[in-house]
């Protein structure tokens, strides 16, 4: 996030698209909630209706995929009334004259079309984001999990940009993230071309910087993302991975596709429990959970928070630090941590943004970074007076329609996402008996109209068919979605995944397009 | 500023605050029921009554704006006629069954009741009778013991939003219940326990595991292992177990919780956790010692390299692993095996 999440409840005009807050991050849900009744505007685009459109002054039941077109329209509309920021677009950022170019042709009626929607609620959303004093952009997976999705992104930060709403209280791009560390792991350096901090693999004075505080050789070319892995071990490129913590079983997009490589890698999995990735590893470490150790967790808004050890890990389970430490031990790598404050103190010491934090600074309260010295408040709020990167860049992008669509034989639209009381792959969830009274079993939501053009009734069983797989789950029949969209979470064995795209990639970030898979459904005989 | 005076010490104020905010600044503490910083002051529990001069009633801390030069009494023998007599007539409506009431040790009203002296009601009524609400998976609402303190109703209505919660009936029956009292299961709540986590009695209370007291249980503060927003919380901990979670008022979550957070915390006792490392051995995976497990995977690296270099070694990492967890994966994917094959879920 560019902005705290005390922050975003101050804006005039809250946007929020591509994110179900109230299910997904309920308790952001319930603050926006009341910024709403207070009075605040809202603005939601989303596929379905989810609980936050009953309280938005316009509500975009927008077709999956299609935000770029949205936010095209609506800088259009910003544009053409004039309700740009003149003064920021002047000083701060460059490639105005291109993006101008490109909106043009994106009328609120040529828009409305394309994401299925009113243009005159597309003309009011863009007065309500762009005649507001602070307006703020809250987004999530429904945004980036496109093969556009990096693009879609960009054209958050263009309306931002050009309503001046980068960089000051109540305004921002706000992406909630996921996980509960997510945050950290990529500042960590969880990622294919960057260590901790962001900084690149590919510069030669940062590889030698990381070579000088590790005391080894470091190689400059970039690594395999997720999806790239998965290619790479079919294409004997890759021989043996190793797991931590994730269940790409069940949460990587194209479920067949997966399993096969994992059973031709050599799998090690380091995990609670023996997920459905851990059943077919080649050894599996058990690990401790996060109550079981010490150490931190980086929220949304970039908070670096203390975890604290309550209780012991059952049986030989190890803090997960401790395992790799342990194994770089025996690969010859000889450096001890006596415990995860040590590896920490190692993290400042490579990392700018976390400079200044220590754990002694953080047993009082969390610090968002960039944090660059001991004395430094930290950052809550990025970008204030101008970008980081210096002029804001304006990269001007023209809608396309996903390839997954178009298919006769795959006519219907899928999308995909969470639920309140299930957890990603369930694993931690699905343990708790009260919760899988509430949601035991995978789902599809189906419009009345088409449930009923397919003789299908709420409860009944129907087969749920992509040109990757084949589900079989209860129908639960809502006008939540439309009538050529359904929906389908994640969390089950028998979800969204097995009839997901695992090939096709957004070229820049290599996010699967998961929102958007080309299905059909049958009434099962 | 504000300038006044509470049982002879001087503080100063802004304007606006409360006199019960004013006597928090100086460490003096008065009591209360239905007071909560995140809500409308509503004064409907009268507990917090004060003595000030020059007033002709005693007035309620927790509503009334402090003026300058007010002089105000916390514990002045008027309060204290007055806080047992309101006492008094709670207990008059109120079950004496601390010796097995799960609140027992959390329960605003047992404190009152010790600090001022009040072993049972000196009323003989009619009492309420309730069935308790067990609809709801993880708590249940017990009206026999509700104080009407209205706590749990603005909780749900004005912070957590949900609305799930009201005031049914008038006088002698108002109770809390639901719309059109279709019981909590068929109501629109979301489970987030968050009025479960105000109720200052036993009316709201989570639904046990196992049994424990409050004065057994040792508190740690963390941040809640589910989605992104990072709440704080205190896991309550009895033999080596986690009891219950609370809330805690950190800076993102304002002492709100969901359903995951508060509730779902039995993975981490769960039998099915994994104990001892295991490694496939004709095909099946097999209990194995710590030290077998790691030759196994080492020797496979140093294989790996060997012949295919480090570039075919590949991992990933956890979202829901520490930040120093996921610091020495990267470190020794990069480090030591000598590849930036490393990713992690957060496209997924």
């Amino acid at each position: 996030m560019t902005n705290s999440i005390a922050d975003i409840q101050t804006a005039d005009t809250m946007f929020i698209t591509g994110s179900n807050t109230t299910e997904n991050h309920p308790v952001i849900g319930a603050q926006l909630k009341r910024a709403v009744k207070a009075g605040k505007k809202l603005i939601v685009a989303d596929p379905r209706e989810i609980e936050m459109a009953e309280y938005a002054d316009v509500f975009l039941k927008i077709k999956p995929g299609t935000s770029v077109a949205l936010h095209n329209a609506m800088m259009n509309v910003i544009l053409e009334e004039g309700l740009e920021d003149k003064a920021y677009i002047q000083n701060t950022t460059e490639g105005f004259d291109e993006l101008k170019k490109v909106v043009e042709k994106y009328t609120p009626e040529y828009v409305a079309d394309i994401c299925e929607v009113d243009a005159e609620d597309i003309r009011k959303a863009a007065r309500l984001y762009g005649e507001a004093g602070t307006a703020t952009i809250i987004y999530c997976m429904g945004i980036t999990q496109h093969v556009t999705g990096t693009e879609s992104v960009m054209t958050l930060s263009n309306l931002a940009m050009l309503t001046g709403n980068l960089g000051k209280a109540g305004g921002g791009v706000n992406p909630l993230r996921g996980q509960n560390n997510v945050q950290g792991a990529c500042d960590m350096g969880a990622l294919p071309n960057v260590f901790t901090g962001y900084q690149p693999v590919t510069n030669e004075a940062i590889v030698k910087k990381f070579e000088d505080a590790w005391g080894v050789k470091l190689s400059d070319k970039p690594g395999l993302t997720i999806t790239d892995t998965v290619k790479a071990i079919e294409e004997d490129r890759v021989k043996m991975l190793y797991v931590f913590g994730e269940n790409p079983m069940i949460s990587d997009p194209d479920t067949k596709h997966v399993e096969k490589a994992l059973k031709k890698a050599f799998v090690v999995v380091q995990d609670l429990f023996l997920t459905e990735t851990a059943e077919l590893a080649d050894v599996v470490l058990p690990a401790a959970a996060y109550a079981e150790k010490d150490g931190t967790f980086v929220n949304t808004e970039r908070r670096v928070q203390r975890v604290r050890k309550a209780v012991d890990a059952p049986g030989e389970a190890k803090p997960d630090w401790v395992i790799f430490m342990e194994i770089m031990n025996r690969l010859g790598y000889e450096k001890q941590y006596k415990d995860a404050e040590e590896v920490f103190e190692e993290i400042r010491q490579v990392t700018p943004q976390y400079a200044g934090i220590s754990y002694e600074r953080l047993e009082t309260k969390g610090i968002a970074w960039p944090c660059p010295t001991e004395e430094h408040p930290g950052t809550p709020i990025l970008h204030i007076g101008k970008p980081a990167r210096g002029a804001g860049l304006f990269k001007a992008i023209e809608f396309v329609e996903s390839e997954e669509l178009g298919d006769p034989e795959y006519p219907l639209v899928l999308t995909t996402g969470r639920i309140l009381y299930q957890y990603h792959t369930r694993s931690m969830t699905g343990k708790t008996e009260g919760i899988n009274k509430i949601a035991p079993e995978s789902y599809i939501e189906m419009n009345p109209e088409l449930a009923k053009k397919k003789g299908i009734k709420d409860g009944d069983v129907v087969k749920v068919k992509s040109r990757r797989g084949e589900v079989q789950i209860k129908a639960k029949v809502t006008d939540r979605v439309e009538e050529n969209v359904l929906f389908i979470p994640f969390h089950w064995s028998e979800g969204a995944n097995v009839l997901t795209n695992g090939e096709v990639f957004d070229q820049f970030s290599k996010i699967p397009g998961l929102k958007v898979t080309g299905i059909n459904v049958e009434k099962l005989a | 500023m504000i300038n006044l005076k509470i049982n002879g010490f001087e503080v100063q104020v802004e304007q606006g605050a409360t006199i019960l905010q004013a006597a928090e600044k100086i460490g003096i503490k008065i009591p209360t029921f239905c007071y909560d910083d995140r809500f409308k002051p509503h004064g409907s529990c009268r507990i917090c009554v004060v003595e000030v001069e020059g007033a002709r009633s005693l007035m309620t801390a927790c509503c009334i704006p402090a003026s300058d030069g007010m002089v105000v009494q916390t514990e002045s023998e008027a309060v204290v006629e007055a806080r047992k007599e309101i006492l008094d007539l709670i207990l008059a409506n109120h079950p004496l069954d601390c010796l097995t009431c799960e609140q027992a040790g959390r329960c605003t009203l047992q404190d009152l009741c010790y600090q001022y002296d009040m072993e049972e009601t000196s009323y003989d009524g009619k009492r309420k009778s309730y069935e308790k609400d067990v609809s709801n998976e993880f708590y249940t609402a017990d009206q026999t013991k509700c104080i009407l303190c209205g706590k749990c109703v603005y909780m749900c209505s004005q912070v957590q939003n949900t609305d799930a919660l009201c005031f049914v009936d008038r006088g002698f029956e108002t109770h809390i219940g639901t719309p059109f009292e279709q019981g909590i299961a068929e109501s629109t709540c979301v489970s987030c326990g968050n009025c479960v986590s105000v109720c200052p009695v036993g009316a709201l209370m989570p639904k046990r595991r196992e049994k424990y007291r409050y004065w057994e249980v040792d508190k740690v503060q963390t941040t809640c292992s589910y989605c992104g927003v990072g709440c704080q919380m205190e896991l309550l901990v009895k033999d080596n177990k986690i009891m219950e979670v609370l809330p805690v008022k950190g800076h993102c979550n304002e002492g709100l919780l969901c359903v995951k957070g508060r509730f779902s915390f039995d993975f981490v006792s769960h039998p099915d956790r994994l104990k001892k490392p295991l490694i496939r051995k004709n095909g099946e995976l097999q209990e194995a010692t710590w030290d077998e497990a790691y030759d196994v995977i080492v020797n496979k690296i140093k294989e790996v390299k060997d012949h295919d270099g480090p570039d075919a070694v590949a991992a990933f990492s956890s979202a829901r692993g520490l930040t120093e967890d996921n610091y020495l994966m990267t470190k020794m994917m990069r480090a030591v095996i000598g590849t930036n094959n490393v990713d992690h879920c957060a496209r997924l």
